[in-house]
């Protein structure tokens, strides 16, 4: 049995520098092409009609002056007669046409009828939902003792709302069948598993669907499945014996094609009089759309708090259902539980930090914890600049500093990897992955170039094609453990018959050589060498190859990390502007493969952590039930000039190496809406209870009105 | 999109003919007519491109007075350095269209006349958007960026960037059109409608706003627009104002707020409250106050009466050369 493992740190290669991404110089000029560049000879454009109404019944579809429009080649009814629709902007039909202004008109041309159902879209009055969902009560030690004889209980509602993925590709995909076999170039996480889904749907063999995604522009969790418009887009290709481009208009992506759950919650937190946590209450309740929502981890990383009584309801809404968005539950529990806990410190005269410090038992790696916290702090210059959330303040413009703890798993998923070393030297490097904007591909190259002692440019990384052996779809921070591991693998594995093939020639046994600087070479006697050109040359005619598997042998990957972030912020008191001033980042993920990816990762998270504090939420409409902000003009994105000073410190060398390598896509998206929140509070005066924090809530909680429900 | 002509005349002349004919509309940088047309809120037979007519674009800044053709861009007001030194606050006013697109493509005259960016009027419901109850949709559903001076059955607010500052300017507006030329006050050029498909303007059939000009130096004016977001956002609330006097003696003044009301709303007893004093800060919080009497916020945008308040104050002290 190999041994499987990274080399010790005296002796990378490529493992932890700082290259920039292989895909960087393409992207930038534009000369990527992503699934919705295709644009293959004949191509019809298709576009699809949704329901406006929130709640609706289907009466009747007239499609006859549709059909009739020159230029229009098939006309696709989704939802038929009869059809009972759940939520604005459901499919109902769908065009293919000759060009896309031809399929807007035949879209307009389509004659629907509609019996309009109540509808209820405002989960936060949980008491006036129709259809919720109590959840059984949960209860761990004795709360009510320890609340009983706690020193200080700080009890109130938090929440915030739904908001959407919007990603700036949309979803959608280009489909065109040559006889009974589709080629679907989709932008997708899942460029493995999509093949079976589609096939299923249109009732055609895995094997006749071909999945292509070289690039694609942004997923974050909403784009693991083929979707209805994948399934149509297919079947109008079908029947139109053409290729079909299908991607959402920008309203559909922001209202159907993916959301995060709401959630709220009336919490109850006590401690002793050292500071330390004795007892947990929430009652808490959100919507991810009608499926509605399931209960957080609370409290959030303080999860061996002894007492505590948890209770959910799921309050389902007519609107559409939620997907998986970056971190799944977690930053809405970290917001509830760090709000609270920054609150309690608040009621105890106790600095916030030293709050967290105290009770970093109760969390699973209080060693971690402690020695971020200490670097955030220093990072903040938290001792000299912190002040209580208790003194005068005397002018409009006030800041605050606020920090908060988070945690994620983000172990490597299920791949297979083939790499193969040509007789030339070449060597490459084949999964069924794909690269969603995190780098992916730079990763798999710095493993090979690591294992084979090479540069970047003398290896090829090939992805985004389900013929590729099959890899795991790109969601939970599971892909660069998932990658780098069967890709390690299955390098050492090619290298080491190489080796085995070249070590007559040397004199040597195969176990004596390694791969390095571009030779092979005896250890200990670099003089004993050749070029690896040369090593590859003797392997005979035929290419040598290997495939590596996830999991499998060897310490390659672990998973569990924490982070800390801290926030300072400036609020203007008369306004209820906020603006971040800085963003502090601390954050572990094992050993980093690409350190400028990996803080790519992270200010990426800080960026999208800005935004759903301040910025992003859904706005449904109580009259009509559809979104009154499906668009990029009052769904607000952070802007560059929105985001302050992004400051990002990452955890390595002896402690954090040796774990292997763990994701890091989720983490740092975690704690920005709690530390915010908690530094806005520390300018104001008071808790602002909602994300986003906009003018109008932080004016309502300095007016001391403004409550949650 | 639905089928439309489209006509590019060379003189203001030729435009008006052809703007004479219903279902005309004017083109300027095209900047949301063109999204609106898109996205089937608006139609239109025929679209009047004003790009080609010379006489349109142009700023003139001699003579104690200003004079800003219809066509010119944001941009180009903006680089104007004459243009600047006479009124400082159009700098302040251009520079919160945070998108040097917006910026580079969209006119003056199409800020001034641009349609309101209600959430209801733009998903197609109307501008008053009156539900099938006869009541209004924005009263009953989410109008945290609604007017807080509404108008009849009116709630949207206008959007423009420049005609609050040009309104406390006393600016005039030239518009052209059948029977020839005629001058109004830039707040004329408003109206809230009273009927759906009534529009929020006062031109007429086959007229076009041509420029605006003010006299410069008389009056000491400020711009103060409160918005969310540094990268491009819409303001919550935005005031102009203008001081006439030999500070701190006010002759009199103008206060104008933007976003609050269906029209540039001429907060016409705030001004007043200075006319004929020393202004002071105590007097400034007065006027502030005395800017939001008479609101009548709803549901969700009562945060708007604060902002309007604090608006006012902030543009009077930068006005008066107060800032802290």
């Amino acid at each position: 049995m190999a041994d499987y493992s990274w080399p010790e740190a005296d002796r990378r290669g490529q493992i932890g520098r700082r290259p920039a991404r292989l895909d960087g110089p393409v992207k930038s000029t534009g000369f990527a092409r992503y699934p919705s560049d295709q644009n293959p000879p004949g191509l019809l454009a298709a576009k699809i009609l949704t329901c406006p109404h929130a709640h609706a019944r289907v009466v009747r579809i007239d499609t006859s002056a549709a059909e009739a429009i020159p230029g229009v080649r098939v006309v696709h009814v989704i939802q038929g007669e009869g059809s009972e629709i759940q939520w604005a902007g459901d499919e109902v039909a769908a065009v293919a046409a000759d060009t896309e202004d031809i399929a807007r008109d035949a879209l307009r041309a389509l004659q629907v009828e509609y019996e309009v159902l109540p509808h209820f879209v405002t989960e936060k009055h949980r008491d006036r939902a129709p259809a919720a969902q109590p959840g059984s009560e949960r209860t761990d030690g004795d709360p009510d003792a320890a609340f009983a004889s706690a020193h200080r209980t700080v009890e109130q509602t938090l929440g915030m709302p739904q908001m959407a993925h919007m990603c700036l590709e949309p979803h959608g995909q280009v489909a065109a069948w040559d006889g009974d076999e589709l080629e679907v170039h989709a932008s997708t996480q899942a460029v493995s598993t999509l093949a079976g889904q589609f096939a299923s749907e249109l009732g055609i063999p895995a094997t006749q669907v071909r999945i292509r995604t070289e690039y694609m522009g942004g997923g974050f969790g909403s784009k693991f499945s083929p979707d209805r418009w994948g399934i149509v887009g297919a079947e109008l290709a079908r029947e139109a014996g053409a290729p079909v481009k299908l991607f959402l208009d920008r309203d559909q992506e922001v209202s159907v094609a993916g959301s995060r759950p709401s959630a709220f919650a009336r919490v109850r937190v006590a401690a002793d009089e050292q500071g330390k946590l004795v007892a947990w209450d929430s009652d808490s309740w959100g919507s991810g759309g009608l499926p509605g929502a399931s209960q957080t981890p609370l409290p959030y990383v303080f999860s061996r708090l002894p007492n505590r009584r948890l209770r959910h309801t799921s309050v389902p809404t007519n609107l559409a259902g939620s997907r998986a968005w970056r971190a799944p539950n977690h930053p809405q529990a970290c917001f509830l539980t760090m709000a609270s806990l920054d609150d309690l410190a608040n009621e105890l005269d106790l600095d916030p930090i030293e709050f967290l410090d105290r009770n970093l038992e109760f969390t699973g790696r209080a060693d971690v914890y402690r020695e971020e916290l200490g670097i955030a702090a220093g990072m903040a210059e938290w001792k000299e600049r912190w002040q209580p959330r208790k003194r005068s303040r005397d002018s409009a413009l006030q800041r605050g500093l606020g920090v908060s703890i988070h945690t994620w798993g983000g172990r490597g998923h299920a791949s297979n990897c083939d790499v193969t070393v040509h007789p030339d030297g070449a060597v490459e490097a084949r999964l069924g992955s794909q690269d969603i904007g995190t780098g992916t591909r730079t990763i798999v190259a710095q493993v090979l170039a690591e294992t084979f002692g090479l540069e970047l440019p003398q290896v090829r990384v090939s992805l985004g094609d389900n013929r590729f052996p099959q890899s795991g779809p790109s969601g939970g921070s599971s892909t660069v453990g998932g990658v780098c591991a069967s890709t390690r693998r299955a390098a050492q594995d090619a290298l080491r018959e190489v080796l085995t093939r070249v070590a007559p020639r040397l004199e040597a046994d195969p176990e004596q050589l390694t791969a390095a600087g571009g030779r092979v070479f005896v250890e200990g006697e670099p003089s004993r060498s050749m070029s690896w050109t040369e090593a590859a040359s003797r392997i005979g005619g035929a290419p040598v190859s290997a495939q590596g598997r996830n999991p499998g042998p060897g310490r390659l990957i672990s998973s569990g990390v924490g982070g800390v972030q801290i926030a300072e912020v400036e609020v203007d008191m008369e306004t209820g502007v906020v603006q971040v001033k800085r963003m502090i980042a601390v954050q572990d993920c094992g050993l980093i493969v690409n350190r400028r990816l990996a803080e790519s990762q992270v200010y990426g998270g800080l960026i999208m952590g800005v935004g759903y504090a301040l910025f992003e939420e859904w706005i449904p409409d109580p009259v009509t039930g559809r979104l009154l902000n499906a668009d990029m003009e009052f769904y607000k994105l952070a802007g560059l000039l929105d985001v302050g000073s992004l400051e990002v410190h990452m955890m390595t060398g002896p402690g954090y190496d040796e774990r292997g390598v763990i994701g890091l896509g989720e983490p740092p998206v975690i704690s920005p809406g709690a530390a915010i929140s908690n530094a806005v509070a520390n300018a104001i005066g008071v808790r602002v209870p909602w994300l986003p924090l906009t003018p109008d809530r932080v004016l309502d909680a300095l007016a001391g009105r403004g409550g949650i429900a | 999109m639905r089928p439309f002509s489209y006509a590019a005349p060379a003189t203001v002349e030729q435009a008006v003919s052809l703007l004479e004919v219903e279902g005309s509309e004017v083109l300027a940088g095209g900047t949301d007519l063109l999204s609106l047309l898109k996205d089937d809120v608006e139609q239109v037979e025929r679209l009047v491109a004003l790009r080609g007519i010379e006489d349109l674009s142009g700023i003139d800044a001699s003579g104690g007075r200003l004079r800003i053709g219809s066509m010119t861009t944001l941009q180009e007001l903006r680089d104007h350095a004459a243009a600047m030194a006479a009124v400082p606050a159009l700098g302040f006013a251009i520079d919160g269209v945070a998108s040097a697109q917006l910026r580079a493509m969209g006119t003056v005259g199409g800020d001034l006349l641009q349609r309101p960016r209600c959430w209801y009027y733009r998903r197609g419901f109307g501008l008053l958007a009156l539900g099938p109850d006869g009541r209004s949709m924005v009263e009953a559903g989410d109008n945290r960026y609604h007017a807080i001076f509404p108008e009849g059955d009116a709630r949207f607010v206008s959007p423009s960037s420049l005609a609050p500052l040009l309104v406390a300017l006393g600016a005039e507006a030239t518009v052209h059109g059948p029977d020839g030329e005629r001058r109004v006050p830039v707040e004329a050029l408003y109206r809230t409608p009273r009927a759906e498909g009534e529009r929020e303007n006062t031109l007429g059939p086959g007229e076009l706003l041509v420029e605006v000009t003010a006299s410069v130096g008389a009056a000491r004016s400020a711009v103060y627009e409160i918005r969310q977001r540094r990268s491009l956002d819409w303001p919550l609330m935005a005031a102009a104002v203008s001081l006439y006097g030999e500070l701190p003696l006010v002759d009199r003044a103008r206060i104008v707020l933007g976003h609050a009301a269906p029209t540039p709303w001429l907060a016409a007893a705030a001004g007043d409250l200075l006319a004929g004093r020393e202004l002071t800060p105590e007097q400034i919080v007065e006027a502030a106050e005395a800017a939001v009497e008479g609101a009548r916020p709803m549901s969700g945008n009562r945060y708007k009466m604060q902002l309007a308040a604090v608006a006012v104050r902030r543009a009077l002290l930068r006005a008066a050369g107060m800032e802290a």
